[in-house]
């Protein structure tokens, strides 16, 4: 409830009901109902305008170099990769963590925010729940390629009936909880995504002027009618999915931390790690969310949908997240310090110092620093500050990965291991096609689906608006 | 008789044809177990209804097998199946190894016919099964693709028969007749030798040696009367001095020094050991075993020498020598005391070519009376006989276009004689030049006939490494290629009507040696018998020479010495100085083209096929060179207008104001792996007198260039930190006084334990294995160990290891299974783990202690491995191994990031047949890759793999002993690595016998759920991760003052 808290303080109405006309509108512009199907449809009926090819090519051209160094690594080897005997992992799995922590925010604003009823979220939710998809996709790229033998280990890390007689999979290891975790919260993410979208291709179906849109929306909305009985189902559905998906958000990350907390590695055996990774991913979500909200709000001219109230409560939260991720870097230390244990307290003094200090440094400035900015209402409620600061963001998060992963690995227990890391091209290539695919992906969203849920918004725009 | 219905296979059955009753009951061949047991022939009772349904089953699973397996390419079935070859089972064959330096009487794994495992002969009175990675790797040698497949005349194909004519026709017409050759120790081809000197008046025999010991015979010729090397044993050495003698690692014969050796440095019967000082330029791996150690310029070092001798002399009542003593070093009068009150029981050693300084050394060990104790003059080793002298007036009669005919006798001097180049030009001016090396080197590319010789596991063959000691050679498989004894050579070019080596070996031995011995009905039992063992001992021989073996006196003239070295000698020499080493893998490059010695790491730099200029962090400093993570710069070395540009390699413990340099690189036709690997520092020898000596005192220049370079090595991290959970070390009197000094014993804090501290394995969350049959473990000891890495070209050689070449190496990604672990100490506070303080412990001391530690998979009983794999392609087994499933692996790599010991290895390529990794010749072309073992999987690409404990060994011994119907017991089983250690560092044994070794070296105590060890200086690396390994590491002791132990 903390994230609502600073909503509640500013209108100090928390009393009241929730349609208390005094709230701040969460769509301006004084739209209508008509002006809201107009304004989410338009894009999806019109022809593409010049902006949105030229993502398109540049996003596809990124795709493309990036599936060059991909099928190079499928094709030779790992080796392909700056990895060593000492760091077995590294990009791949800090672009694997990466990517789930942004894949965070979507389902925490449909899920969580719905329950919490925080109806600002209606605006945000659709795109933020295909990016979560696009991200998760993104992330299980990594899992899969950055194995020796991923034509065997896709389908041989799967629960499935064989004929390799006693051979089965070892329960005891985070990296099947993870095949688990990231499967059932995609899933679960993509059911309710869709579900949110069947009103919308429904309206997009009954505004079709040709065939082929009539036929593929009609398809996509599965005979939806708009009665109440359907309506009511949704509303269920909705409450269902949203109960099954809260948990979710917890789960997926603090699996996947797992990964390194069970480990015996000094710098990732480490018990703060789940509520650490969930706080970071929903901080890298948010600021993720925020960078792709606002190119779209500005490309789709959408900025009476998503409100620069929209964008302050997000920011809202990335303060308390990141202060969250501060505060548990600097536990990891004190513990690592109080611990008595020579190696773990070496780990943390080769993270400040050691020849990846940059990395460290860098985590710590864009992570911790950064977004403390947002306790200055002017640039909380600045776009471009915003627009920046989200970025760094992400960048920080991407470091904090890569020191977990990197800096833990390359110096641990017996110094004669002791080695560097640096990246290849190709590695550099393999997160490109995941960029490539992840912004390929959410431009063909941009224009084929509708970005924003025109049922919902609806639901909140009279309630909300300040006029009559 | 019970009465049956007879069904008939055939009308044949029914009429009982004489034709089909011959073949009936040889339906299966006589040679399976078909007919054993209860089995008669010629009944129909119920066995044979039984063995049929057995039979059966067999068949059908067999043929369904078959029906699975991939069709295997090129493999040809015996059609006739030679007696004693077992699909499957391996052959052994005693046989000895000699490359004209390095000597080793080994016992050879064949397979199939082919030999694939090199190990050390045990029944060896003279190496006692020790070996030298050379001879280790030399198995792959013989699979080189580059071996000369025919004679060649001018570089065209020519037989035999028309070689033999034209050699001996240019034999007979030329004036003077040259055999270079290195040493030659087989007693057959000096008889052959002779008889080609019988038949070609004119020729003469140079023997010379790649590195020389010119100097030890001299000086034993002035001081003793003979010129020979005598045999030393360091096993009765209670103090040890050596000048520069890298006796460990390179120093005449290594093996056997090392194995002696070893034997002072164990500390389990009593608390003793021995003291070793060395006094050297360049860190050598025996530099890094001794006690005390100073870094000297090559050109004080006969000063040291004469100084140590006029200590002791003065003490002993001998004459002093009128030199300018060494006043500063306190640990050559150290040395001194410590000489003086183990007379007898010490020894003293030189590495220099100087017979001055060799001529000392001899009157000090005199003083000392260690000869006849420490030294034995009756037992000469005859590993190197060169005579510089004699080559360097070959050399100049060669360049005077004085020789008319040269056989290079599997020698190659254009590389590794010091005046090679002038050779290379002088042999286009010899009428005929002839070459018997088996494969292309510097010498034959320009000589006109080459008649390639046998690999020694090709060929019969002779060799008496020492005076009373023999050892045979014989094939091991069949010649792969058209090539002919050498020796034979030799014979055919006199005249000889021998019709094979092979006889004339044999009737040598019958006329030579069987007359000698006693014990035997007939010659054939006695050839069999040291055919059978390989070696054989001729105790008292008479003294080839005529002379009389009447000890003579020892004569040492003082005066004549001291001005020698005074005049060779300086103390205040300024300007830097070049010394010239052997590495321990690559030797003097006689087998650089072999992809195992190229990737076997420097056992103290840890640096992977190169060469490199060693400096001192000193030096480094003032260069402005920065060597961190292998990057380095270059330099231009220049000394007597030679010059070569050479990466630079910051060397702790290297002497101030000195440079060290590899020989044995820079090689340009010796084969695809090594030309072009580093540098040729032959070039730098320097010759006085005729006589090599192996450093220059003056003139030599290092001038940065800049250019940046990486040298592969596989550890760039210097120190370990003072972690002692890593290394426990102690001095002798500490460990006299506690056995368990230097023990770092991890303990927790607990609400619940009455003392408040337990061990980390006493609260455990596992609940432990039970090992109901073995328990395989092994103990290594960190005090024996000298870092030699002998387990580590064996480990390769058994496990199928591939070679990744220098840009994998460079990447980190080399795959050794067992790596030696090399640390310096720092000068830094161990106890100071402030930021400050862990950047003074990461810079390495000027002069360091170094301690090897052996590192392989540490077998855990809780391993972290084992929990993290999603597949469970990596297991416990019930005899406490942890085993990988090649088959099973994805290659998620999660194993080894959480292997706290970082010894998995990942095929991050596929490294067998594939191109690009060529020099991976093991696995790449077909010849290669009969050197695998059959035994082991060669693994796939992303395949994780490791230390097996050699699996296949383990499986090997207990069938072994259950078809004897008893348990394997020390013996039977033993891992490569362990078979490979000179000094018995490695142990191997099962944990569940009482009786083995291994339970008693431990004093292994079973407790409830985990094993416990009563031995004070065993311990478990890592302790405190409460992993618990199956390896044990018994804590490193320095013989050293406990004040002049190091901060």
């Amino acid at each position: 409830m903390e994230i609502t808290a600073p909503v509640e303080k500013a209108t100090d109405h928390s009393h009241e009901p929730v349609t208390a006309s005094v709230r701040k509108p969460l769509v301006t512009g004084g739209k209508t109902i008509h002006d809201v199907t107009k304004d989410i449809c338009g894009p999806v009926e019109a022809a593409p305008p010049k902006t949105w090819l030229l993502a398109m090519g540049l996003s596809s051209t990124v795709l493309l170099v990036g599936l060059y160094a991909l099928l190079m690594t499928l094709w030779e080897g790992i080796g392909m990769w700056g990895l060593n005997k000492t760091v077995g992992w590294a990009w791949d799995i800090t672009n694997f963590v990466w990517w789930v922590g942004i894949g965070h925010a979507g389902t925490l604003i449909s899920a969580v925010l719905l329950l919490f009823r925080q109806k600002w979220r209606t605006s945000i939710n659709r795109a933020a729940e295909a990016m979560t998809i696009f991200a998760v996709i993104c992330a299980a790229v990594f899992p899969v390629i950055h194995m020796g033998r991923p034509w065997l280990g896709f389908y041989w890390a799967l629960p499935l009936p064989n004929t390799f007689g006693s051979l089965w999979l070892n329960f005891n290891s985070p990296l099947l909880w993870d095949v688990f975790a990231i499967s059932t919260y995609f899933s679960v993410s993509l059911v309710f995504w869709y579900i949110g979208l069947v009103p919308d291709f429904a309206t997009i179906r009954d505004r079709a002027k040709n065939k082929i849109s009539k036929l593929i929306y009609g398809g996509l909305s599965l005979g939806w009618s708009g009665g109440a009985k359907n309506w009511e189902r949704y509303e269920s559905v909705s409450l269902i999915l949203a109960g099954i998906a809260t948990p979710l958000v917890l789960s997926v990350h603090t699996i996947v931390s797992f990964d390194f907390a069970t480990s015996v590695i000094p710098g990732w055996h480490t018990t703060i790690f789940p509520p650490y990774f969930v706080a970071g991913a929903i901080f890298s979500g948010f600021a993720m969310v925020l960078t792709l909200m606002l190119v779209t709000r500005r490309i789709y001219k959408l900025e009476d949908y998503i409100t620069i109230h929209h964008i302050e409560l997000m920011n809202i939260i990335i303060i308390v997240t990141g202060s969250v991720v501060g505060i548990a870097y600097i536990t990891e230390f004190f513990i690592a310090a109080y611990s008595g244990v020579e190696a773990e307290q070496y780990a943390f003094t080769n993270r400040m110092t050691g020849p990846y200090w940059w990395a460290y440094w860098s985590m710590m400035t864009c992570n911790v620093i950064s977004p403390q900015l947002f306790w200055f209402k002017k640039i909380r409620t600045s776009i471009a500050a915003t627009f920046i600061i989200s970025i760094i963001v992400n960048i920080g998060m991407w470091f904090e990965r890569f020191v977990i992963i990197v800096t833990s690995l390359h110096r641990d227990f017996l110094p004669s291991s002791w080695a560097m890391f640096t990246p290849t091209l190709y590695d550099i290539g393999v997160y490109l096609f995941t960029f490539g695919f992840f912004f390929t992906a959410y431009f063909l969203f941009a224009k084929f689906f509708p970005v924003i849920n025109m049922a919902e918004v609806k639901a909140v725009l009279k309630s909300t608006s300040s006029k009559e | 008789m019970k009465k049956q219905k007879t069904y008939w296979k055939g009308i044949e059955e029914l009429t009982k044809s004489p034709e089909y009753l011959k073949y009936a009951e040889k339906e299966f061949p006589d040679y399976l177990p078909i007919k054993e047991g209860k089995m008669k022939q010629d009944d129909n009772s119920d066995a044979s209804r039984r063995d049929f349904l057995k039979m059966m089953g067999f068949g059908i699973a067999a043929a369904s097998l078959a029906a699975c397996e991939a069709p295997v390419r090129k493999a040809i079935p015996y059609l006739n199946k030679p007696v004693e070859v077992d699909p499957g089972i391996p052959n052994y064959y005693a046989s000895t190894f000699y490359d004209g330096g390095n000597f080793a009487s080994v016992v050879v794994k064949t397979r199939e016919g082919r030999p694939i495992k090199i190990e050390g002969n045990k029944l060896s009175n003279f190496t006692r099964g020790t070996k030298t990675p050379q001879a280790e790797s030399s198995v792959l040698s013989l699979y080189d693709k580059q071996r000369f497949k025919n004679p060649l005349k001018g570089g065209d194909k020519i037989s035999w028969e028309d070689l033999d004519k034209e050699v001996k026709a240019g034999l007979a017409s030329a004036a003077s007749v040259k055999l270079v050759s290195n040493t030659i120790i087989s007693p057959t081809t000096l008889k052959a030798i002779e008889e080609f000197k019988a038949a070609y008046p004119n020729a003469e025999h140079i023997q010379y040696d790649p590195v020389s010991a010119d100097g030890i015979l001299t000086a034993n010729e002035a001081t003793c009367g003979k010129r020979m090397i005598p045999s030393y044993d360091f096993s009765k050495a209670e103090v040890i001095v050596s000048f520069g003698a890298d006796f460990l690692g390179t120093w005449l014969t290594p093996g056997v020094f090392a194995h002696q050796y070893g034997q002072t440095r164990k500390l389990n019967k009593n608390s003793k050991m021995s003291r070793h000082y060395q006094f050297e330029s360049n860190l050598s791996m025996t530099g890094a075993n001794a006690d005390y150690r100073q870094g000297i310029k090559p050109s004080q070092e006969g000063l040291y020498v004469a100084t140590l001798y006029n200590l002791i002399a003065s003490k002993t009542g001998k004459p002093q020598l009128s030199i300018s003593s060494v006043e500063s070093s306190e640990h050559l009068k150290k040395a001194a005391n410590d000489l003086i009150s183990a007379r007898g029981k010490s020894l003293v050693v030189s590495g220099s070519n100087d017979s001055n300084i060799q001529a000392i050394v001899n009157a000090i060990n005199d003083a000392l009376s260690n000869y006849g104790k420490t030294i034995d003059t009756d037992t000469p080793v005859h590993l190197k006989q060169g005579s510089d002298k004699a080559m360097s007036s070959f050399v100049n009669q060669a360049k005077a276009g004085r020789v008319g005919a040269v056989i290079f006798f599997n020698c190659n001097p254009v590389y590794d004689y010091a005046g090679g180049s002038e050779l290379k030009e002088a042999i286009s001016t010899i009428g005929l030049s002839i070459s018997t090396s088996d494969r292309p080197d510097e010498t034959n590319t320009i000589v006109e006939y080459i008649a390639p010789d046998h690999h020694y596991l090709e060929s019969w063959g002779d060799a008496q490494p020492a005076k009373g000691h023999f050892s045979l050679s014989q094939p091991t498989i069949t010649p792969i290629f058209n090539s002919r004894a050498a020796s034979f050579n030799l014979l055919a070019w006199s005249g000889s009507n021998v019709e094979d080596y092979f006889t004339y070996l044999k009737s040598h031995w019958e006329e030579k040696m069987y007359p000698a011995v006693s014990g035997f009905p007939n010659f054939q039992t006695f050839w069999d018998k040291s055919l059978y063992d390989g070696v054989f001992e001729l105790k008292n021989q008479p003294s080839e020479e005529s002379e009389d073996s009447e000890a003579v006196a020892f004569s040492f003239n003082s005066g004549a010495i001291s001005s020698a070295i005074s005049n060779s000698y300086s103390l205040d020499g300024s300007g830097i100085e070049l010394a010239l080493y052997e590495k321990v893998g690559i030797g003097s490059g006689a087998q650089a083209n072999n992809p195992w010695l190229q990737e076997l790491p420097d056992p103290i730099t840890k640096a992977t096929w190169d060469n490199y200029l060693t400096i001192s962090q000193k030096m480094a400093g003032e260069m402005g060179i920065d060597f961190k993570e292998s990057n380095t710069k270059t330099v231009t070395l220049s000394h007597s207008g030679q010059s070569v540009e050479v990466p630079v390699l910051v060397q702790p413990g290297q002497a101030e104001g000195t440079v060290g340099l590899a020989i044995g690189y820079g090689r340009t036709n010796a084969g695809k792996v090594a030309d072009g690997v580093g540098v040729d520092a032959s070039v730098f020898v320097q010759v006085k007198d005729g006589i090599r000596h192996w450093f220059a005192s003056e003139g030599v220049s290092v001038e940065p260039t800049g250019n940046p370079y990486r040298i592969a090595q596989t550890q760039t991290h210097q120190t370990y930190m003072g972690r002692d959970f890593v290394i426990q070390e102690t001095v002798l009197s500490e460990f006299q006084k506690n056995p368990s000094a230097g023990r770092h014993s991890p303990h927790i804090a607990t609400w619940t334990s009455e003392k408040g501290y337990k061990s980390p394995g006493d609260i455990t969350l596992w609940n432990g294995h039970k090992y109901n049959n073995h328990h395989w473990g092994l103990a290594i000891d960190m005090n024996s160990c000298i870092g030699c890495s002998n387990c580590s070209i064996a480990c390769s050689a058994e496990n199928n290891i591939p070679v990744v070449g220098k840009e994998e190496v460079l990447n980190r990604r080399e795959m050794h299974w067992i790596r030696i672990d090399r640390y310096y100490s720092s000068s830094g506070d161990t106890e100071d783990k402030s930021i400050s303080g862990l950047r003074e412990l990461e810079k390495a001391a000027d002069n360091p202690e170094v301690t090897f530690q052996p590192m392989m998979c540490q077998h855990c009983n809780n391993a972290p491995c084992e929990t993290v794999c999603p597949v469970a392609a990596t297991t416990h087994s019930s005899e406490g191994l942890n085993q990988m499933t090649y088959n099973r692996c994805i290659g998620t790599r999660y194993c080894a990031n959480n292997c706290p010991y970082k010894v998995r290895r990942f095929n991050w390529f596929k490294y067998h047949d594939n191109d690009q990794f060529d020099k991976n010749s093991a696995m790449n072309n077909d010849l290669g890759k009969m050197v695998l073992n059959p035994d082991v999987t060669v693994r796939a690409r992303g395949v994780m793999e490791k230390c097996t404990l050699c699996v296949q060994r383990i499986q090997a011994g207990k069938l072994k002993a259950k078809l004897e119907k008893r348990r394997p017991v020390d013996g039977d089983i033993n891992t490569a690595c362990a078979e490979a250690c000179p000094t018995d560092a490695i142990l191997f044994g099962d944990m569940n016998d009482p009786k083995s070794a291994l339970s008693e070296h431990l004093g292994i105590v079973q407790e409830e759920k985990r094993k416990g060890v009563k031995n004070p200086r065993a311990f478990h690396v890592l302790e405190e991760l409460s992993v618990s390994p199956n390896v044990y590491y018994l804590t490193k002791v320095r013989n050293k003052d406990l004040e002049d132990t190091e901060a």
